[in-house]
């Protein structure tokens, strides 16, 4: 553990940082950010670099944001600030770690697998949706903001409600459903290797939920199948393994009024997802899909 | 209370399987799991599935190179069943859509992995378990079976008859992790354990957080045995500084590894003559360990994995996802330089004692997938055994627990047909060892003199934990969870890791003791009844010391090298005395060691333990 004194700056007032997090419109909040940020950064290389010079770990700084609608004190939100000794290699989940074991146990966020497949950590950091075991602390300027996933309810501190995430996820069938098997049990069925690459990149999403969270349709249209449930549309209706009667009933799904039709192509989604999957990409080829199909039947 | 025909507690690759399969059994099945399904462990795995789809190749053969691999002390019932069902079992995931790599003709491709005699490892680039998990999920959403997620299992309702084989399970008891409700679910049939391994008992793994055991250390307090848990995988290839995983796969293409002289020391220093990288894992763990201990090691901790002369294409094509984990945590480029490398604990082969059919010795009582022992593995598992072990038992756990009509097992369960009692040489006191022996602190079974009616033993359970719940929120100046549970973990990194001494093992038994005494004042920091996972880590801190003496335990009582199992003071695999499971039951408080013997016969022949080189 560090031996720098201001660890953990709880006795902030909270006024002062409801005033940060809460009243403040987010285009201001982020410039006055990039000001505090510039300060910051300067303290904390100054504090770095005297550190190195007595030979300590430097530390970093993280502004995590806290929530808990039960807790008197926690009912505002509020930004709390840990200081935390950085290691090489460490990532953002690492340096939550190491605040909530050594600095404050109440501290709550969802986290498991630590390498990227299991999707429980998807936060806004810095003002992107990314995960925090996939995002190395040298590559953010300090203070470091750790914030839950926006356009979706805070449940306390960093968790939010998944179940809106979920539902729309469940609502485009999300299972392989093929027009026929095979009859015998031991029986494949045949897949090109081109068409397992066509549907490859779509099987890699982890249902973190940053594209959904990033997607400004969906925070506007609450029913928006969003980037995700396309994209796992988009992965059946492109495997040929289920055959075209089935594609067809998908492309239904899929064209309803807030389905594809609504993405206006600002590739946010793209941007943030964290298994690099062309989610834009995917819901233009189902609309180029949808436009075939109607043509077919005119 | 919520009622159920059957349970499964744990949404992995196990536990997804046995419900589509109790569900296809006609039961009314629900999933109460601490993660929802697409965030559990078995998505982490990556290399593949073992299957003999190929007329060249055999499940005779697959289960002749599974029960060498297992050093002979797998079961041979329990290995017949996972090679004769698992080309069912995968080529049932193809129909369900799993995105398999694919041939030219496109067929399911297939790669040679450490220990196969063919190659038979069934795979989907380097994420064979991310498929798996999502393409059993979707399978859960098509059937509309209910799951409970972010419920945490807290203990079994299990009745308290003396003899842990006249006991029953009639359900659960749960914590609702987002408003802290403490709820009971009764199983009419049965319930299913598909809670993982206990890697999170050591401090340097490729297991996720949230893989605390929590269904053997269920299983052991209700009475059920835990089996051969000395026996863990310290997989050769994992990255120094997080511990992440790379897969098998790596070497199975062909990818070599250097010392720091640049040797290709699992040839050139006579480790493994015939298979070289491709030896079985145990063999290559030791090998690299050697080396660093021997001071030929990089910047004396790892080794060097190098797979560059694979070239960029078939990198891309079949371990794409290598580059990504080597890049993203520890700054290497698979394509332009090799990767650093060491032995991590990886899986559990031990667990909770079942037989073929996942059954276990408490009826209504199963378990399937790492956190049970059949014992398909035995002293070591080889690579591509896992995925399928959660497929192919899983389902008929499922399948059992449904009730729907299955060949008896031969595999016995319980202290019944031939064992032996031993004595257990332990420098300090195990288990509850004395202390306040509080059963609800501890999440032991309800008090004696408990009641056999299923409703009113699911309400005292209830009432039990709720307690427990209380007591842990409660306290004043206790210890964080998190000292004792790093005290754990460095005990067991440090004295039961590959290599193993006498003392060393002692040692360790004695600062579990410590943790143990420690835990007895923990306390729960967090206040919130919203989200509480301060709470939920306490309670899995227990299961780990539980889990984490049970291990040290079998690897103290051992006194042979056999598989994972390495013994300084016996350095040979001693058949004459040691063809035996090691089984641990919780006796109340106070473990009691003893042993079952390997069963060898299987359908058509006898497997005669040879020497096992590679």
């Amino acid at each position: 553990m560090s031996t720098q004194p201001p660890q953990q700056e709880h006795e902030e007032s909270p006024a002062d940082t409801v005033d940060e997090s809460e009243s403040t419109p987010p285009a201001q909040q982020r410039r006055e950010g990039a000001k505090t940020d510039k300060r910051s950064r300067d303290a904390q290389r100054q504090a770095e670099a005297d550190a190195a010079a007595k030979g300590d770990d430097p530390t970093r700084h993280i502004k995590v944001f806290r929530y808990d609608p039960e807790i008197e004190g926690k009912q505002e939100p509020r930004f709390d600030d840990f200081h935390v000794p950085f290691e090489k290699g460490m990532t953002v989940l690492d340096a939550l770690i190491y605040a909530r074991d050594q600095y404050d146990p109440s501290l709550t966020f969802r986290h498991s697998c630590r390498q990227a497949v299991c999707g429980s950590d998807a936060f806004f950091v810095n003002g992107d949706q990314r995960l925090g075991c996939k995002t190395q602390l040298s590559e953010l300027d300090d203070p470091v903001r750790i914030e839950p996933l926006p356009h979706q309810e805070v449940v306390k501190d960093l968790v939010v409600d998944m179940d809106h995430f979920y539902e729309e996820m469940e609502a485009v069938d999300p299972y392989f459903d093929p027009d026929e098997t095979p009859e015998g049990e031991l029986e494949e069925q045949r897949q090109s290797r081109a068409n397992r690459e066509k549907v490859k990149m779509s099987t890699r999403c982890i249902w973190c939920g940053a594209c959904f969270s990033s997607c400004n349709i969906a925070a506007g249209d609450n029913q928006y199948l969003g980037p995700a449930a396309l994209n796992k549309a988009y992965r059946f209706a492109m495997d040929e393994r289920e055959g075209e009667g089935r594609k067809t009933e998908r492309l239904e799904t899929i064209e309803q009024e807030h389905g594809v039709w609504r993405c206006q192509t600002q590739f946010s989604c793209t941007n943030v997802c964290p298994k690099d999957i062309p989610l834009t990409e995917h819901i233009q080829e189902l609309k180029r899909e949808a436009v075939k199909k109607n043509l077919k039947f005119w | 209370m919520y009622e159920h025909d059957v349970i499964v507690v744990g949404a992995g690759g196990a536990g997804l399987r046995a419900a589509i399969a109790a569900e296809e059994a006609g039961a009314d099945v629900a999933i109460v799991s601490k993660l929802h399904p697409v965030r559990s462990h078995t998505g982490a795995a990556e290399g593949g599935i073992n299957a003999a789809l190929r007329d060249a190749d055999s499940w005779e053969d697959h289960a002749y190179d599974t029960m060498k691999g297992s050093d002979y002390l797998g079961d041979a019932p329990a290995i017949e069943t996972l090679c004769k069902n698992s080309p069912y079992e995968v080529i049932q995931l193809e129909h369900w859509g799993m995105a398999f790599s694919r041939e030219e003709d496109g067929r399911v491709s297939q790669r040679p992995f450490g220990g196969l005699s063919f190659p038979r490892t069934t795979y989907a680039g380097a994420e064979t378990g991310h498929q798996l998990l999502h393409t059993l999920y979707e399978q859960l959403v098509k059937r509309g079976i209910q799951v409970y997620d972010e419920w945490y299992v807290m203990n079994l309702a299990v009745t308290d008859e003396e003899r842990p084989e006249d006991r029953h399970c009639h359900g659960v008891v749960a914590y609702d992790v987002q408003t802290s409700e403490v709820a009971g679910f009764k199983a009419r049939d049965g319930v299913i354990l598909a809670t993982g391994g206990p890697g999170q008992a050591f401090d340097h793994t490729t297991n996720a957080v949230s893989c605390t055991g929590d269904g053997q250390a269920m299983a052991y307090r209700a009475g059920v045995p835990l089996e051969d848990m000395e026996f863990i995988q310290f997989h050769p290839t994992t990255l120094p500084s997080t511990g992440v995983l790379i897969s098998e796969g790596v070497r199975g293409e062909g990818g070599i590894l250097y010392n720091n002289d640049g040797e290709r020391f699992m040839y050139e220093r006579g480790y493994a003559n015939n298979d070289g990288e491709l030896a079985s894992r145990d063999v290559v763990s030791r090998a690299e360990l050697t080396e660093v201990n021997e001071g030929r090691g990089i910047e004396d901790e790892y080794v060097h994995l190098d797979m560059r002369h694979l070239g960029e294409e078939r990198i891309m094509d079949r371990l794409e996802n290598i580059l990504h984990l080597a890049e993203d945590f520890e700054g290497a480029d698979g394509i332009e330089e090799p990767m650093p490398v060491k032995p991590g604990q990886h899986y559990a082969m031990g667990g909770i004692e079942t037989d073929e059919n996942g059954e276990t010795c408490v009826g209504g009582l199963y378990a399937a997938g790492e956190c049970a022992c059949a014992s398909v593995h035995g002293s070591n598992r080889l690579g591509g055994n896992a995925l399928p072990e959660l497929i192919v038992l899983g389902k008929r756990a499922g399948y059992h627990a449904a009730g729907k009509e299955m060949e008896p097992a031969e595999i016995e369960t319980g202290q019944r047909g031939e064992y032996e009692t031993a004595t257990i040489d332990s420098p300090v006191e195990l288990g509850e060892g004395g202390v306040s022996g509080d059963a609800v602190a501890d999440g032991g079974a309800v008090a004696a003199g408990g009641p056999a009616d299923p409703d009113t033993l699911l309400e005292q359970t209830v009432e039990a934990e709720r307690r427990r719940v209380d007591e842990l929120q409660s306290g004043e100046d206790g210890i964080h969870h998190s000292e004792v549970r790093s005290k754990v973990q460095q005990t067991m990194t440090a004295h039961v890791n590959v290599f193993r001494e006498e003392e060393g093992l002692k040692q360790a038994l004695r600062d579990i003791r410590e943790a143990r005494d420690e835990y007895e004042n923990v306390q729960v920091m967090d206040p919130s009844k919203t989200f509480n996972t301060d709470l939920l880590q306490t309670i899995e801190t227990q299961n780990l010391l539980d889990l984490a003496e049970a291990i040290t335990v079998g690897a103290l009582a051992r006194k042979e090298f056999r598989g994972a199992h390495w013994r300084a003071e016996a350095q040979e695999r001693k058949d004459d005395e040691w063809l035996k499971h090691t089984l641990l039951s919780w006796n109340d408080g106070s473990p009691e060691l003893w042993y079952r013997p390997v069963i060898l016969e299987g359908e058509n022949k006898t497997y005669e333990p040879k020497v096992r080189s590679y």
